[in-house]
């Protein structure tokens, strides 16, 4: 059996429709449920899946240092992604996970993947405590109620040639990207619902060849669902997650289409409360291509959000931080220079 | 008579054609006599000697054996014929093989149920073959084999002699030592000799002598 | 002067056609049933390793229990959790009407890539229509056409896939195979991350395994395809025979064409290298024909061969032959190869032969006694070798190898024993024609003597097997009545109808036996339990080869097990052994019975204790007594009842005659070789009988002239023939009964392991003999009525002056 095809087919629908934008994400919504404006997520709960929606991800990110000196960022994914809007036990679920993990140092880019069948136990998302789970991959609850679930987790993950395992405490409140949570894609109107928590210290250790280093740093987490989050002609976008020295944060990307390409952003004061940024607000701008696997990729990008007045070039750990996944793109961690210095993660899908 | 040929035609289908051999021979042979028959190679000598000893039947003619027509017998008629009243001795040898010397020399007299020890011992001593009973043809020398061929086509004392060139492939002194004892056999026995020879000093030693050119008897 | 050299030598055949056309058609069949034999095996051999390698199970190491029994799911989940790259796999077999199928069920998100090679077409078959049910069956083309009409859930054609094989998803399969959440073995990726926690820790009920070097099928269908081995190996012998001769003859008749040739200036090496190149170009045409002709010859067996190997193994073989260069090329190049080696040693005459050595048209007839003797000899060492080989060696291997040395042997003795009886004969007759006689085939015996051995290996090979056969269905028709004593067999469609048909059953029966069974490892092997109840039906019926005396009280107490033969032979049990059934449950053997037809083990326990311990076995089979002239009647009532299709309400009748038709069919491939290499043989007398009769005239002249008819020499040559092939016969004997010992007493012991008592036929021997008399008489008939048809003129022509 051809994996690679089975993987294509993961993110296609059953009818025979072509696969549109980038790993089909751009289909019809077919029965699926659709994110509507004003039905702002609610926690705990909506911190769990949605099977009725086609695709969804708990997202993590961390900016690390360790303790010699160095800059190391770590990623820990699970996906969802719905054949069907149900739900069903056993192997006939429709449900398939699928996770991602990844280290990067200053020399080389790990990354690893798991795929998994949903409803016999092997991945999925359970709350109370909240725990996401593909195989040995975790991301647990620490936290003693009343206090929000995810505000503190600890997360593990290991793969060929390097493991991590990371303790996360919630310094800040979570955001609700977009309007509260609705956050629109397109000019057509193509939306998920989407919050973050960026607020995360890091402390924790990571194993690169055999040698533990401890690390200490900065993560973001971002849970997103929806059943069409990209309108048909976008090809892949570019992600910026950006932890000011100062304490505010940035959330923002650009989706490339046939045009000029469709911008969004948040700005986030250090107190958590964000400034969604109106469509176009956000500028980037590649400095500089690289050939990373053989893919043509920027990999030095000049951000600024004028309104802000921010105007920041950052420049990648690793040019190398390829996922060499079934679904590949750029994932990487990046120091930001400019008028508001920090660390953050750059995502480019689509090359 | 004892052989009686007359007006014998034969010929034989050829590549080129029908090959006429002989054209109306006439001989007369005589118990106890010996004729020779000489003639250039083609000349059909062979053949009329292999018709007189019923190997092969004539276009036309008549041949009579002993009063008794052998050209319109059957098979099984001219085979009981040879068996009997015809011994065979002819350039080739012709043993066989498979035979020691003893079983060869009887061959054809116990064919034809005329086995007669005590002949066939004397036979054996005469022809100095008592040391060679036990030996195959193969091993023996030409002059034996060809004295073997002489004692087995006596041996069942047969009224006629048919020798086509018996020493042609044999030395002069051998040749004329064999001839020696073939007619000394012959005259014991009272076997006529129809012989065939190219051999003008060989047929001279023979009673009579007929030439053949071109199927005509001259 | 090459041409003219090679139009010299190619001038023979010319003036020979019959000759040539023998060697031509001999090389060809010979070369025809070996290449049919290895398409056979080939095409075989390509099924169980593509089954073997369906979803990379021949790459991979796999965990399963040692005893091969499925376990649950939840420890396939366990051993993700702790870090294993492992991919879950669920095998069993069903009916779907009456093609019974073997489902392989998978997941295919976490199959490895290793098992990934399967090229299955997944685009257009959609992940979510292969998940949920009634899911998608991948077959190949062959099983598609056999599934016709058949309801199934839909089918996608691959021909990665073996015949008979499904694959589906292992929800779908776990559906079909009623196995809920239960797995048969996991993959185990070969790039492992390392950092997983150790087996022992996480499943300690799972052993890890190693990738099998040989599938079990291999393994099982090994004997058989040793045994069809076996035989082109003697086909080919047989044409090797008629190669050898015809060559040897054309030489001796070269000869003066030779001689004249190199008195003429053609220098030897040049004539040598023409010689090669002739028999090159003829090996190659005769090869090319033989390769055709095998490949029908493999078609039209092949049915039956997948026939019986699926009776017999269920291994499944495709009904239809692929091309296979690489076995057609081979078997040119053997044929090929086999002439020229032939030919070895006369070409090495003709390179050592002075040039002016005298022709001896008669020598290569006369052989020397020395050879003959030196042969003779050799013949002995090897039925001493074959005698060794039987006492000390072991295995199925050292088994065929002393048989051949023994048939091998025995051809070798036979031109010195024959000598020894013509010479015999000689000596006892009295008349002339008759010392004649035997001193003149004493004779011709080096021109066929080939012919004769050749003769006389198939003889002995169809005596032989034809005993071997014929013992084996005496044995099994008779051990057929004591196995299925009962008078009904019904097999019920689900375990809730298998209660009612049972219940149903039972007031209106003498008694319902179960037929329950369930499949284990034993001994690392792959064997059936079956369950008995206590029943007079066995007792009465069943005879033990050995038992403890009370052994079917004990059954009944499920103290004690038993085994059939074939599985007490191969692990060398005794009576009273431990056999583990489970992990921590063994009973001692009480008894062990014969099992013909089985290749597989089998034990026997009471019912009630196979229940207790395999709790899945299959419980839908049962047999019922009744008095006989009441079952059809209580048959079509059941059947009615539950409307059971016909074939699952069957009568005893119906399956002995089923069990004989497998029978039959695994030994109609045997009777068809037989019959195949005992032609080629006749053709091989005919062939030198031909070839010698052009020297039969200057040998026959001389005795017409002094007065044999030609009618009565033709007679005694067609006599020459009969006596030849009776003697042959009379020494095929011996040999034939020491093959059917070797195959009853080694081969199908080691093969399958049953042994069976070995019973003459004499008719079928008197048979035998009469087609070996007629044959040979035959083979003699042609040339002996062309010898009647020769005119005095070509008699003559003997004495003539020529030499």
């Amino acid at each position: 059996m051809n994996v690679r095809l089975l993987l294509l087919m993961l993110l296609m629908m059953a009818a025979p429709a072509l696969a549109q934008g980038f790993a089909g994400l751009g289909g019809d919504a077919q029965g699926f449920a659709v994110p509507r404006r004003g039905q702002a997520p609610q926690f705990p709960r909506d911190h769990g899946a949605h099977p009725d929606y086609r695709i969804e991800w708990w997202y993590l990110t961390a900016n690390l240092k360790g303790e010699d000196g160095k800059d190391y960022g770590a990623q820990w994914t699970l996906f969802r992604s719905a054949l069907a809007p149900e739900e069903k036990p056993g192997w006939q679920s429709p449900q398939l996970w699928m996770g991602h993990a990844a280290l990067t140092t200053g020399t080389r880019h790990y990354s690893d993947e798991r795929l998994a069948r949903g409803g016999v136990g092997q991945a999925g998302v359970t709350l109370s405590p909240f725990s996401a789970a593909i195989d040995d991959w975790s991301m647990t609850s620490r936290a003693a109620p009343p206090a929000d679930e995810l505000s503190a987790l600890a997360i593990t993950a290991a793969g060929e040639g390097f493991s991590y395992a990371l303790a996360l405490d919630a310094r800040g409140p979570l955001v609700r990207q977009g309007e509260e949570g609705y956050s629109v894609k397109s000019a057509q109107g193509q939306a998920s619902y989407y919050y973050s928590q960026p607020f995360y210290a890091v402390t924790g250790a990571i194993a690169v060849e055999g040698k533990d280093i401890a690390v200490t740093g900065q993560a973001w987490f971002d849970h997103e669902w929806s059943s069409q989050p990209l309108s048909k002609d976008q090809t892949g976008w570019d992600w910026f997650s950006f932890h000011f020295d100062a304490g505010a944060k940035l959330m923002g990307f650009r989706l490339r289409d046939a045009g000029g390409g469709f911008t969004s952003a948040t700005w986030i004061n250090a107190d958590g409360t964000p400034e969604p940024q109106p469509p176009g607000a956000l500028e980037v701008s590649p400095l500089a291509w690289a050939e990373v696997k053989g893919h043509r990729v920027p990999v030095q990008w000049k951000v600024s959000l004028p309104a802000k007045g921010i105007e920041v070039t950052t420049a990648p750990v690793n040019e190398d931080a390829w996922m060499e996944t079934q679904v590949a793109y750029w994932e990487g961690p990046v120091r930001i220079e400019g008028t508001h210095p920090g660390v953050g993660y750059v995502e480019m899908t689509g090359y | 008579m004892l052989l009686d040929l007359q007006d014998v035609s034969k010929s034989y289908p050829t590549g080129e054609g029908v090959l006429q051999v002989l054209r109306g021979v006439s001989l007369a042979l005589g118990a106890g006599e010996s004729l020779a028959l000489t003639g250039e190679s083609g000349s059909g000598k062979s053949t009329l000697l292999h018709l007189a000893g019923g190997l092969d039947r004539p276009d036309s003619g008549a041949i009579r054996f002993e009063g008794k027509d052998i050209a319109g017998l059957g098979d099984r008629d001219l085979a009981a014929f040879r068996r009997v009243s015809v011994g065979l001795v002819f350039q080739q040898f012709n043993l066989i093989p498979s035979l020691d010397v003893r079983a060869n020399l009887a061959f054809q007299a116990r064919l034809g149920d005329r086995y007669d020890a005590a002949w066939t011992g004397r036979l054996t001593e005469r022809l100095g073959l008592a040391g060679l009973l036990d030996r195959y043809p193969e091993q023996l020398s030409g002059g034996q084999q060809q004295r073997v061929a002489i004692g087995r086509a006596l041996a069942g004392r047969p009224r006629l002699i048919l020798a086509d060139e018996p020493t042609g492939n044999l030395d002069e002194a051998t040749g004329d030592a064999v001839l020696d004892l073939m007619l000394a056999l012959m005259a014991e026995t009272g076997a006529a000799l129809l012989m065939v020879t190219h051999s003008t000093r060989l047929a001279s030693r023979l009673g009579r002598r007929l030439h053949l050119a071109a199927g005509k008897l001259s | 002067m090459l041409t003219q050299g090679f139009v010299v030598l190619l001038s023979h055949w010319r003036r020979h056609k019959l000759q040539f056309a023998m060697l031509l058609l001999g090389l060809a069949l010979a070369t025809a049933l070996w290449s049919a034999v290895q398409a056979i095996n080939g095409e075989a051999r390509a099924s169980y390793a593509r089954a073997a390698a369906v979803v990379g199970q021949d790459r991979l190491e796999q965990l399963a229990r040692p005893d091969g029994t499925r376990f649950p799911q939840s420890g396939y989940i366990a051993l993700r959790k702790a870090g294993w790259l492992v991919s879950p796999v669920i095998e069993g077999e069903k009916r779907f009407g009456a093609e019974r199928l073997r489902i392989l069920g998978v997941d295919p998100l976490t199959l490895p890539s290793e098992a990934a090679q399967v090229n299955v077409g997944a685009a257009d078959i959609g992940l979510q229509r292969f998940i949920t049910p009634p899911g998608v069956f991948i077959v190949s083309a062959e099983t598609a056409e056999r599934l016709k009409g058949v309801e199934t859930p839909p089918l996608r054609i691959s021909d990665a896939l073996p015949p008979g094989m499904v694959l589906t998803d292992i929800g779908i399969a776990q559906g079909l195979l009623d196995a809920p959440g239960q797995v048969s073995r996991l993959l185990v990726a070969a790039k492992q991350p390392g950092h997983a926690r150790p087996l022992a820790e996480v499943t300690p009920d799972l052993v890890r395994r190693a990738p099998p070097e040989e599938s079990d099928l291999s393994r099982l269908t090994g004997s058989f395809h040793l045994n069809l081995t076996a035989f082109g190996f003697l086909a080919f012998a047989v044409g090797l025979f008629i190669v050898h001769s015809a060559i040897g003859l054309a030489f001796e008749q070269r000869r003066p064409a030779i001689r004249t040739l190199r008195a003429v200036g053609l220098p030897l090496g040049v004539l040598i290298m023409l010689m090669v190149v002739e028999l090159l170009v003829l090996s190659t045409a005769a090869g090319l024909i033989g390769v055709a002709l095998g490949y029908g010859v493999a078609s039209l067996l092949l049915p039956d061969v997948a026939a019986s190997l699926r009776g017999l193994y269920g291994a499944e073989v495709p009904g239809t032959l692929s091309v296979r260069p690489s076995v057609w090329g081979l078997g040119l190049a053997i044929a090929v190869a086999g002439t020229l080696a032939s030919a070895a040693s006369r070409l090495w005459r003709i390179a050592s032969m002075p040039l002016l050595a005298p022709a001896r048209p008669r020598a290569w007839s006369l052989a020397s006694e020395r050879a003959l003797r030196l042969q003779a000899a050799g013949g002995l060492l090897l039925l001493a070798m074959a005698g060794l080989t039987v006492f000390l060696g072991s295995g199925l291997v050292a088994g065929f190898a002393s048989l051949g040395a023994m048939l091998l042997g025995a051809a070798l003795l036979l031109p010195i024993m024959l000598s020894a009886l013509l010479k015999l004969g000689e000596r006892l007759s009295t008349r002339v024609v008759a010392q004649w006689f035997w001193a003149d085939t004493r004779q011709q015996l080096p021109g066929l003597s080939l012919a004769l051995m050749a003769l006389l290996l198939a003889l002995a090979a169809n005596a032989g097997v034809g005993t071997m056969v014929q013992s084996f269905r005496q044995t099994f028709v008779g051990w057929l009545d004591q196995r299925l004593p009962s008078e009904l067999y019904v097999t019920t469609r689900s375990l809730d109808e298998s209660r009612k048909v049972h219940d149903w059953l039972s007031s209106r029966s003498d008694a319902v036996l179960p037929i329950w069974n369930a499949d284990l490892r034993l001994f690392g092997q792959p064997v059936q339990v079956f369950g008995v109840a206590d029943h007079a039906t066995y007792r009465d019926h069943w005879t033990m080869l050995e038992a403890v005396p009370d052994v079917w009280d004990r059954i009944a107490r499920g103290e004690g097990v038993l085994a059939n033969e074939q599985l007490a032979r191969r692990q060398k049990l005794k009576l009273g052994d431990a056999i583990p059934l489970q992990a921590g449950v063994s009973l001692p053997l009480a008894g062990v019975f014969s099992d013909y037809g089985n290749p597989r083990g089998q034990v026997m326990m009471g019912v009630d204790g196979l229940v207790r311990l395999f709790p899945d076995a299959s419980r839908l089979r049962y047999a019922v007594r009744i008095a006989p002239d009441k079952a059809p009647q209580l048959a079509a009532e059941l059947r009615k009842a539950f409307g059971l299709p016909q074939g699952n309400v069957v009568d005893q009748e119906t399956v002995k005659a089923f069990s004989l038709r497998v029978f039959e069919r695994t030994f109609a491939v045997t009777a068809a070789l037989n019959v195949l290499t005992l032609g080629v043989a006749g053709l091989a007398i005919f062939a030198s009988l031909l070839t010698l009769s052009g020297m039969r005239l200057s040998q026959l002249a001389p005795a017409w002239a002094m007065g044999l008819t030609l009618r009565r020499l033709a007679l005694l040559e067609v006599l020459r023939g009969a006596a030849l092939a009776v003697f042959t016969m009379l020494a095929a004997a011996p040999v034939g009964l020491g093959l059917a010992w070797m195959l009853l007493a080694v081969i199908n012991v080691e093969a399958f392991g049953w042994r069976l008592p070995m019973h003459l036929f004499p008719f079928d021997w008197l048979r035998l003999l009469l087609l070996a008399v007629a044959s040979a008489a035959l083979a003699a008939l042609l040339p002996a009525l062309w010898l009647t048809r020769r005119s005095p003129a070509d008699l003559v022509k003997v004495f003539a002056n020529e030499r």
